[in-house]
């Protein structure tokens, strides 16, 4: 999961404290695993240094963390290429996928679309794998069944996501 | 947008409403011969109003529908009727085998509507249900077999009259893996070995993945995933 | 405990039933309409008897005895003369009256009498009079409307009946037409007619076949919508109930839909009755208030059809097994079996027998020996037809694809078609059977009556007295007559007419001019002023000795029953000699002939007039305008239309009866079949999608759903064909009559059948393209 991309998007709504990203991405995508405060500040100065975000300005106090960043237009170019490419078909990647749903959401992009071009990508392995299963041995067949499957369930987790985007749309905008 | 050259048949702008409940709303699509192409989206998207009408089935409200060059819409319903015995086979999830007739008899009933007699129909069919492995059941009543058999059999009167245009309709519903996986497997293998394109309505991925490509219906709108990426 | 329990799972089968959702009421609804419509039928022929007796005495009670002994002029006395006349092939009753004092019996329905030139007419008629279709009736009947007949003085809500207020009728009395009456009704109370034992023999068969087919029918009613109430079981099984208690819930669900059924069939029964009062069927109409059931036999009616229904269900759900996972017919039943089926039949025929050959003259039938076998032998064509459906329907090859969807559905399921067309079959039988029965009895109840049709079609009898020419010239320029011959006629005898006539010689005179003449007599030549006397005729005797030149004769002057003057006529000398030939009436009798000229007057004022009409068929209403051309001439003379024979009326009435029912049998029947089949088509609504899907034509199916039909009705009318043939034969060897088949009504009650068959296929038509439209294959 690309923390750069996530902290440009939740960039996109307005220009935070670097201390203010950390908490957000925290409460959104955190869960159990909160960022470190030098994680932030490192990211940001790679984005910094991409001319992804500008220093909005700086509080009074000093220090890096009173620092304001914004988000640039070559910044949202680059969250809008992210969203629109499909993650690679791997096993256990909700939580990318789930990022790029909510992201959406909260920078009022089409999340059903990225759902669907994920499920186009999804498709294109089963369908890879599914023929090598047809002219392959029984071993292969079984390799490719368990692949199919657990990609089968991404995309089950797609159509459920899917179906559940207006109320996720609201529990994201609270 | 005009239908993709080369397509066997197309649909544009497809509207369909049963009274308040719109089915469709602005549907596209188009299939080639010898492809396998899989319409997918949530119960209720829309998706088998979309095959009835690309079948020919019921009429849409407005929109053009293409076969071979001649526009369904301005066809009556006999000619309709002509079309899907000659030119389409049907494959549904259920009810679909007439429970007083054998299994043979089930194949061989779409030649029998194209005029064909008795005998040369049945064998004609008898030689697909070997292809589909199921002529061991040309006896038995469609109660008397299993779900695998029976969809195997319905398979093969889908194909019996070597369409061009083979619409399945959730095919493998009723079925567990094993045997949804084998019903695919033969259905796609026949239809690509006549060339004849498959319209596959499915809510299942892994039904899905025997498709060429996939349109995805939401709302009764269609979205292309090939033309998307 | 048991019946405890009995309760209890009859209660909750019911509760099931009116709970069952929007498809548990459709069924219960069909279920009580077609109970419902049996109820109905049942209920009026409860009624029957009723509405038939209270016609009887209605008709006894407005009787006008015109046949009974003089009476002098009286403050109490009404001079009434029948004048009844048939308008288009009705009948309508006219009377003239004429009230002699103040207190004249009144007739029934009336409150006066109208003055001379008016008349009070039923409602019926009233309503034909003011219609234009009346426009040739109204001609004939001069009179003013002043009121309208009662209730009680009619006997059907359809009659055409008036009494119109006439003047100085007392010189017609005659004894039969006219009379002067102190009261209405029979004189002395009728000995109830000695009822012929073959018209209860027939009168019994007719109410047994009649209710067989409503009992078989309410038996299909109540197994409506099987095969849903199958899975609403087979999950009762699952939650824990034990197959007796199923059996009896589902007999509870039986038991709701004919409860419901009573109701319909009593609103049923009810509107019936309203509708009864507006129609007329074959000349026969009641008033509403007559069709009042008889309570015990309605009692029975309440009581047995909701019992039928738990024991036919019970019954049904004999052979089929109610697992929790669903509802097994024992899987292939086994095959139906012939030697018990045929004991029914053969039963019926060994009941019967000891009965053949004892015709009329020996006495009754005994009832329950007729009732028990011929019960037998319709039962036997509901036992035998489930047994030959299967195995003609095994045995059939293939055919088109409807041919083949038929017939291989009727394979699976032949019980089921064999329950349709049960009822079918037996009303055909019996019917086929009472036909031939008819037909055989026929000559003996019908009477040839002689009248040759090719020479005259209609006979005016004039009032005595009234000059014949004028009357002959009106008639001849009367529209549509081609020919009317004139003959008045009286009778002779040798001593006069008021003595004692046992001894007496007597012969007739026929007057009339020479071409009317020649109709009854080849004369060698004729002037007017001959005289003849015509020989080689029925009593040629008696007119031999009569005829002697110079001879004093007596004419018959006596008006009925009222002394005449003495009229004699004195045979001249110039008589001529002809022979006699039979008349356009059909009888050749000798008699003196006599030409206008050579009349007396006196001789001329008591002939009675007949006129011999002969129309042009082709003129349409030609017998209304002779009737209208009759009226002016006499409103006493009386036209009729000739037919080679008359039928005795009682037997016509029967006969009636038998096509009414079988017409109201055949209807019900009908309904039963189309609601079995529109269920069946519903039950397959998916599969007659998908059908549609790959491309079935919609004839394909219509045909297949016709054949479906048809195939059945085609045996059940096979078998009831051979029943009925040797029913029919057994009853006429019971009556002792010879044995011929009526094919013409063979065919009409088949051809009925077929048409049942016909009316089913295309009333299930719409509905089949209602469900063959796509929507069925929507499963979302």
């Amino acid at each position: 999961m690309s923390i750069g991309h996530t902290l440009l998007g939740l960039l996109e709504s307005g220009p935070r404290h670097g201390y203010d990203l950390k908490r957000a991405f925290d409460e959104k995508f955190g869960h159990d695993r909160p960022l470190h405060y030098g994680q932030v500040y490192s990211t940001m100065s790679r984005l910094l240094k991409h001319g992804l975000v500008e220093v909005d300005g700086i509080e009074a106090g000093g220090g890096p963390e009173r620092k304001r960043y914004a988000i640039t237009d070559a910044g949202i170019t680059d969250v809008e290429r992210w969203l629109a490419t499909p993650e690679k078909p791997e096993e256990y990647l909700q939580s990318t996928l789930y990022t790029k749903v909510v992201l959406a959401l909260l920078t009022h992009r089409d999340a059903a679309d990225i759902l669907d071009v994920q499920r186009a990508e999804h498709l294109r392995s089963m369908r890879i794998l599914t023929d090598r299963k047809r002219k392959g041995d029984l071993a292969d067949q079984l390799i490719c069944d368990h692949a199919l499957f657990h990609l089968e369930a991404d995309l089950r987790w797609l159509e459920l996501t899917a179906a559940r985007l207006d109320k996720l749309r609201e529990a994201v905008a609270r | 947008m005009t239908a993709p050259p080369g397509s066997l048949l197309a649909a544009e702008n497809l509207h369909k409403s049963y009274g308040p409940t719109v089915a469709l709303d602005g549907a596209e699509f188009s299939i080639h011969p010898g492809e396998v192409v899989a319409v997918m989206g949530p119960s209720g998207s829309g998706k088998s109003t979309l095959l009835h009408c690309l079948a020919g089935i019921v009429p849409p409200d407005s929109g053009s529908i293409t076969y071979a060059g001649r526009e369904l819409a301005g066809m009556s319903d006999a000619e309709r009727s002509a079309l899907r015995r000659s030119e389409f086979g049907f494959v549904f999830q259920f009810g679909q085998l007439v429970p007083e007739l054998t299994c043979v008899e089930n194949v061989a009933l779409p030649l029998r509507l194209n005029g064909r007699p008795r005998k040369q129909a049945e064998r004609a069919a008898l030689t697909w249900m070997e292809r589909l492995e199921v002529d061991d059941l040309k006896d038995k009543r469609p109660g008397e077999v299993s779900g695998g058999q029976g969809q195997r059999v319905a398979v093969a009167r889908a194909l019996v009259t070597g369409p061009r245009v083979v619409f399945a309709d959730e095919p493998t519903g009723a079925l567990d893996s094993l045997n949804g996986e084998r019903v695919m497997e033969l259905l796609t293998d026949a239809a690509r070995s006549t060339n004849a394109a498959v319209v596959l309505v499915t809510h299942e991925a892994r039904v899905a993945a025997y498709s060429d490509r996939e349109i995805v219906v939401r709302d009764g709108r269609s979205r292309d995933m090939e033309r998307a990426i | 405990m048991k019946v405890r329990q009995w309760s209890r799972d009859l209660g909750l089968g019911m509760r099931f039933a009116w709970s069952g959702g929007r498809e548990g009421w459709v069924r219960m609804l069909l279920t009580a309409v077609g109970v419902g419509l049996g109820v109905a039928l049942l209920l009026l022929t409860t009624a029957l008897p009723n509405a038939l007796s209270v016609r009887h005495q209605r008709d006894e009670a407005r009787l006008d005895y015109t046949y009974g002994p003089s009476r002098p002029k009286a403050a109490n006395t009404l001079v009434i003369s029948d004048v009844n006349t048939s308008y288009r092939g009705k009948d309508v009753r006219g009377r003239l009256v004429e009230p002699e004092g103040p207190r004249a019996p009144m007739a029934p329905g009336l409150d006066r009498y109208p003055a001379p030139g008016d008349m009070v007419v039923s409602p019926a008629l009233k309503e034909l009079l003011d219609s234009a279709d009346g426009r040739l009736l109204r001609e004939r009947l001069p009179y003013r409307v002043v009121g309208t007949i009662g209730e009680e003085g009619l006997i059907g809500s359809r009659e055409l009946a008036y009494y119109a207020g006439a003047k100085d009728l007392a010189p017609r009395i005659n004894g039969w037409q006219t009379a002067r009456i102190a009261e209405f009704g029979r004189p002395q109370p009728a000995q109830s007619d000695t009822a012929d034992p073959v018209l209860i023999l027939l009168v019994l068969i007719v109410f047994v076949v009649l209710l067989m087919p409503v009992a078989v029918f309410i038996a299909a009613a109540v197994r409506f919508g099987g095969e849903r109430r199958d899975r609403r079981l087979a999950a009762l099984r699952l939650v824990g109930s034990d197959s007796r208690m199923t059996r009896r819930i589902a007999a509870g669900e039986a038991f709701a839909g004919s409860l419901l059924g009573l109701a319909f069939g009593t609103v049923f029964f009810l509107i019936g009755r309203q509708v009864a009062g507006s129609v007329e069927i074959l000349g026969i109409s009641v008033f509403p208030s007559y069709l009042d059931p008889t309570p015990a036999l309605a009692a029975l009616v309440a009581v047995a059809v909701p019992a039928a229904a738990v024991l036919v269900t019970l019954f049904a759900l004999r052979g089929v097994v109610i697992e929790p996972l669903g509802v097994v017919r024992t899987a292939r039943p086994a095959r139906r079996r012939l030697w018990w089926r045929l004991l029914l039949p053969l039963g019926g025929l060994a009941l019967l027998s000891p009965m053949l050959g004892q015709g009329r003259s020996n006495g009754s039938f005994n009832e329950y020996l007729v009732i028990g076998g011929v019960l037998l032998l319709l039962v036997g064509v509901t036992a035998l037809l489930p047994w030959a459906v299967e195995a003609a329907v095994a045995r059939l090859g293939a055919g088109s694809v409807s041919w083949q969807l038929a017939i291989r559905r009727l394979q699976l399921s032949s019980g089921s078609a064999a329950r349709m067309v049960n009822g079918i079959a037996v009303a055909v039988a019996g019917a086929i059977a009472l036909q031939m029965v008819f037909a055989g009895v026929e000559s003996d109840y019908t009477k040839a009556t002689g009248d040759d049709v090719t020479r005259a079609q209609m006979q005016v009898q004039l009032p005595r007295g009234l000059a014949l020419r004028p009357a002959a010239e009106k008639f001849a320029e009367t529209e549509g007559v081609r020919k009317a011959v004139a003959l008045g006629s009286a009778s002779l005898g040798d001593r006069s007419w008021k003595e004692d006539q046992s001894t007496s010689v007597t012969t007739s005179v026929t007057v009339g001019d020479c071409a009317s003449l020649r109709e009854v007599a080849r004369l060698a030549s004729c002037r007017d002023g001959d005289v003849f006397v015509a020989r080689g005729g029925d009593f040629d005797q008696d007119a031999a000795k009569l005829a002697e030149p110079g001879r004093t004769l007596y004419l018959d002057a006596t008006y009925g029953v009222d002394q005449g003057p003495e009229i004699t006529w004195t045979v001249p000398k110039g008589l001529q000699r002809a022979r006699a030939i039979t008349s356009p009436n059909g009888s050749r009798t000798s008699g003196f002939l006599m030409t206008p000229s050579a009349v007396p007057p006196e001789v001329a004022k008591v002939l009675s007039g007949t006129v011999f009409v002969s129309v042009r068929d082709s003129v349409p209403d030609v017998h209304e305008y002779v009737r209208n051309t009759t009226a002016k001439v006499s409103p006493l003379a009386d036209a009729q239309v000739w037919s080679a024979t008359e039928s005795s009326k009682k037997f016509t009435s029967i006969r009636t009866g038998l096509f009414v029912g079988a017409v109201c049998v055949l209807a019900l029947i009908g309904a039963s079949l189309l609601v079995s089949q529109l269920e069946q088509l519903r039950e397959r609504r998916k599969l007659l999608s998908s059908l549609v899907a790959f491309g079935t034509r919609r004839r394909t199916l219509g045909l297949s759903v016709l054949w479906q039909t048809a195939v059945p009705i085609a045996l059940g009318l096979l078998l009831a064909l051979a029943v009925g043939l040797t029913l029919g034969a057994v009853l006429l060897k019971m009556t002792a009559t010879a044995v011929s088949v009526d094919w013409a009504s063979v065919l009409a009650l088949t051809g009925a059948g077929a048409a049942v068959v016909v009316a089913v296929t295309l009333l299930s038509l719409p509905p089949l393209a209602r469900l063959m439209r796509a929507d069925g294959l929507r499963t979302e």
